[in-house]
């Protein structure tokens, strides 16, 4: 296609077209004008600003016809476009109009602030009160991809949110033609709340992906009856469930890309020969997303916001509150799909790369919903050998603490490892399990990935491109265990809810700590660190940086943090219902 | 001199758990090791430390709380709704229905169960109710205890109820109560259940219920021994999770010295009855 055709149809869609979607469509679809489809990129839109006024206020959603109630920015779900430059001294002054409620509230997800302005009710500030207007001002030390969501009750799952991008004062460090925001979210006509009970009272109560009776017969088929019985008696033995993989499901979501449904497809456009970069936030409350392009290669340039030598995948996991900004070059003047499925595969969201309005592209199928295997949370030994699995132990050093070893892997960082976990009679409630052995996962690409035949990026990918900030030596070590009983839906960090925890995590100021998480859970938690960068330590030559790590079950992570910043600052998991249920406790920076 | 000992043991169980509880709280200065070096002085001249969450504990800085991990919730089931033809005609309608009050770890439980003959002499052949106080004792196990009240059979009778409620290994969801009645009688009541799941909505529940009595009492057709077991299938469909109509079978049979000494007055001590139900919560 040449040049001349493309600007002729640019021409035409600005003219006509975006005259009949602002006059048509907006009144009918509330969605800001970075969010609706066939828009030329963020290079139309107006450009960074150092002040923006949100309000926080009940606003009418409609997906796929039906009308709901959300609590929208500006009236919008997502919220408005916030870009702003690096090195900008900035003001965001967010008002709550939600009148019933107790309080509302913006974090700047990801975003290094001082504490009083990072927006978490009762950790950093008191929230807004409804008919107030908070004033957020600090100066940017950053730029990148990034979001902004109400920290208030549970006003992030009906709509609070939307995407930030700050534009580098130096420049990008890579061309590109377009540039478009892609915001993947779950939208439920149930209220949050209703969604928060069901579960309390029947932890399964979305799951309609269990394993039958029919499942248990065909496995005796194909791996025979003692493998099939043992495999169903280890797991009824802990009374978990291998197909546990996410709590709210399609079953009461309908999932969004940029605020519209698989049906109503929300359509970027591109030219052929251009180069696109997608910047893809996971915005969701609860859902874990497994994102591909069929028929593009992604080029993976940031994530979380932060610039990383570029990888070219063909799919890539992106957990609750993570963003990556992927780089794609289609060639072929055809409509491309994307094609975002959750982690259980009991929905998608979906949009369409198109060269012009109203192509669609073949939609692949959801695969197959995945099991989890003994092994996948370092429970292998529950199956038969015993023995085997206790072993690994006599690594020394942790005086007092045990006979498990857990650093039988030369890639897990530190002397010792992680201190393991031995819960007490005080947390005999909250912990469904323990994992005496956590692996090292990092170059695993997750449940139900990598055996497509195409590459699927892993955490092990991530190399920074920004230069060593600090050093690499620790001084000090710390464990943080992610537990949780989900018979119960108690979750929490070393077996106490967050009001069972005697205080705050403390981390002194400016020290350079090692933190290791290990996931004693049947789930995946994206665990998430306000204020400060966590660098994963995944044997990369320049650490990544990372506001929120995907904790893979039975897996151990590390990072290194050095907290800039005093105060008190939020340490959660960002599935909504996780933290809302105890998984959320208080760093406090001395 | 046995009870001034045991008396003794229970006057200082309470102290010895407040010594246990003291162990178990971590004092926060542990979070740093004692030989911790102090914090490198790396912020600027003059700048001291930043006041904040002065107002308050970490749990209720700026008099909120961040998240809300103890909320109260309330639940009402129907376990067995149903309607029963048992043989020689006999038609029963049969409530065992639970609610409960509370958040994570305590619970105020009200549970009632009865039997309603549907003939016009005798309309109601069984109903209690109980009271529960449900305590978190372990990953799945409830503690309870409380009162309950027979309104029939006749005369009323009052018991002191101790049981445990949760889910078995391999997912069997057990009620075990033993109950003392205001005669000093002691009996006891197991529960069984399990799901089989057909399809995501369609499942088999196989039940079982035990009735065990640690005397003779006459009265009340209870002799020393089992004295009656329940044996149910039911084949449930989940229109949704709070709806699911069933239909399914049941057979009762009185045993040991009860059904013995039942059978010998000519009692009819085995009954099969087949059932249409519904499971019903809100």
């Amino acid at each position: 296609m040449s040049q001349g055709n493309y600007v002729s149809r640019r021409r035409f869609i600005q003219g006509v077209g975006s005259a009949f979607f602002l006059a048509g469509l907006q009144a009918a679809l509330p969605l800001p004008l970075w969010a609706r489809a066939n828009h030329w990129g963020l290079d139309g839109l107006p450009s960074a600003r150092d002040r923006y006024d949100l309000t926080i206020g009940y606003s009418p959603i409609v997906i796929d016809g039906r009308e709901g109630t959300a609590t929208g920015i500006n009236g919008t779900v997502p919220g408005p476009l916030v870009r702003l430059r690096e090195g900008d001294e900035v003001t965001l002054n967010v008002t709550n109009a939600l009148m019933d409620t107790e309080h509302s509230s913006i974090h700047w997800h990801g975003i290094l602030v001082p504490f009083p302005m990072d927006g978490v009710p009762g950790v950093n500030f008191a929230g807004i009160p409804p008919g107030e207007t908070y004033s957020y001002r600090y100066k940017l030390v950053q730029s990148g991809t990034y979001w902004y969501h109400s920290h208030s009750f549970l006003q992030e799952q009906s709509g609070t949110y939307g995407p930030l991008i700050i534009d580098p004062k130096d420049g990008e460090p890579w061309p590109y033609d377009r540039d478009y925001v892609v915001v993947l979210s779950d939208w439920s006509f149930e209220k949050p709340e209703t969604l928060f009970r069901n579960l309390n009272l029947l932890g399964h109560y979305y799951n309609y992906q269990q394993r039958t009776l029919g499942d248990f017969i065909r496995d005796i088929r194909q791996d025979g009856f003692k493998e099939t019985m043992d495999e169903r008696l280890a797991w009824g033995k802990m009374r978990m469930s291998p197909v546990d993989l996410a709590d709210v499901t399609g079953a009461a979501y309908t999932y969004l890309m940029n605020g519209n449904s698989p049906d109503m497809n929300w359509t970027a456009l591109f030219a052929p020969g251009e180069t696109v970069r997608l910047r893809f936030i996971n915005a969701s409350a609860m859902s874990n997303f497994d994102v591909r392009i069929p028929g593009l290669d992604m080029d993976v340039v940031m994530a979380d916001g932060k610039a990383v030598r570029p990888v070219t995948v063909q799919e890539f996991r992106i957990g609750v509150a993570e963003t990556y900004d992927v780089l794609v070059r289609p060639r072929e003047d055809r409509p491309f799909t994307l094609f975002a499925e959750s982690i259980d595969r009991s929905g998608y969201a979906r949009g369409t790369l198109s060269p012009e309005p109203g192509l669609t592209a073949p939609v692949p199928l959801l695969r197959k919903r995945p099991v989890r295997g003994l092994q996948d949370i370092g429970m292998g030994m529950m199956v038969g050998e015993m023995n085997e699995g206790e072993m690994g132990g006599g690594h020394g050093g942790h005086g007092g603490h045990g006979e498990m070893g857990t650093k039988d892997d030369p890639r897990i960082p530190g002397p010792n490892g992680p201190e393991p976990f031995m819960p007490d009679r005080k947390t005999s409630v909250n912990v469904a399990m323990t994992i005496p052995n956590p692996r090292y996962r990092l170059d695993e690409p997750g449940l139900g990935l990598g055996h497509d035949g195409w590459k699927v990026l892993t955490y092990k990918d991530l190399t920074s491109e920004e230069p060593p900030e600090y050093a690499d030596t620790p001084e000090r070590e710390m464990t943080i265990h992610i537990t949780a009983n989900m018979e119960r839906y108690m979750f929490s960090f070393d077996g106490m809810k967050y009001t069972e925890h005697p205080g705050p995590y403390l981390f002194r100021h400016n020290e350079r700590l090692r933190l290791f998480l290990v996931n004693h859970t049947m789930m995946d938690h994206p665990i998430h660190l306000h204020g400060m960068w966590m660098q994963l330590e995944n044997g990369a030559d320049r650490l990544p940086y990372k506001h929120t790590i995907l904790v893979k079950p039975g897996e151990v992570v590390s990072a290194l943090i050095t907290p800039i910043e005093k105060g008190d600052w939020a340490f959660h998991c960002h599935l909504l219902l996780h933290m809302e249920a105890g998984m959320f406790q208080v760093v406090r920076v001395v | 001199m046995k009870r001034f000992v045991l008396l003794l043991v229970f006057a200082f169980l309470p102290v010895l758990s407040l010594a246990a509880d003291e162990k178990s709280g971590e004092p926060v200065t542990d979070y740093f090791p004692a030989d911790y070096p102090e914090a490198p002085s790396v912020r600027p001249e003059g700048q001291g430390i930043v006041k904040y969450a002065e107002d308050g504990d970490s749990k209720g800085n700026f008099g909120r709380h961040p998240v809300h991990d103890n909320q109260l919730f309330a639940t009402f089931k129907t376990d067995r709704f149903e309607h029963q033809w048992k043989e020689h005609g006999v038609e029963v309608f049969l409530w065992d229905v639970q609610g409960w009050i509370g958040e994570d770890y305590n619970k105020l439980y009200l549970k009632s169960e009865g039997e309603v003959l549907l003939e016009d002499s005798h309309p109601v052949e069984e109903a209690d109710l109980e009271l529960l106080y449900s305590r978190a004792l372990s990953k799945f196990w409830d503690v309870q205890f409380g009162f309950r009240q027979d309104f029939r059979p006749r005369p009323q009778r009052t018991f002191a109820a101790l049981g445990i409620q949760g889910l078995a290994p391999y997912w069997f969801e057990v009620d075990a109560t033993a109950y003392l009645s205001e005669d000093g009688d002691l009996s006891a009541a197991v529960e069984a259940e399990y799901e089989i799941m057909l399809t995501q909505r369609l499942h088999v529940i196989p039940r079982l219920e035990m009735g065990l009595s640690l005397q003779d009492v006459p009265e009340y057709e209870q002799w020393q021994g089992i004295t009656d077991l329940t044996l149910g299938a039911r084949l449930r469909y989940q229109i949704s999770r709070k709806l699911a109509p069933y239909v399914g079978l049941t057979w009762h049979r009185k045993i040991g010295e009860t059904g013995h000494n039942l059978k010998k007055v000519g009692d009819d001590i085995d009954t099969l009855g087949a059932v249409v139900g519904v499971k019903l919560w809100f």
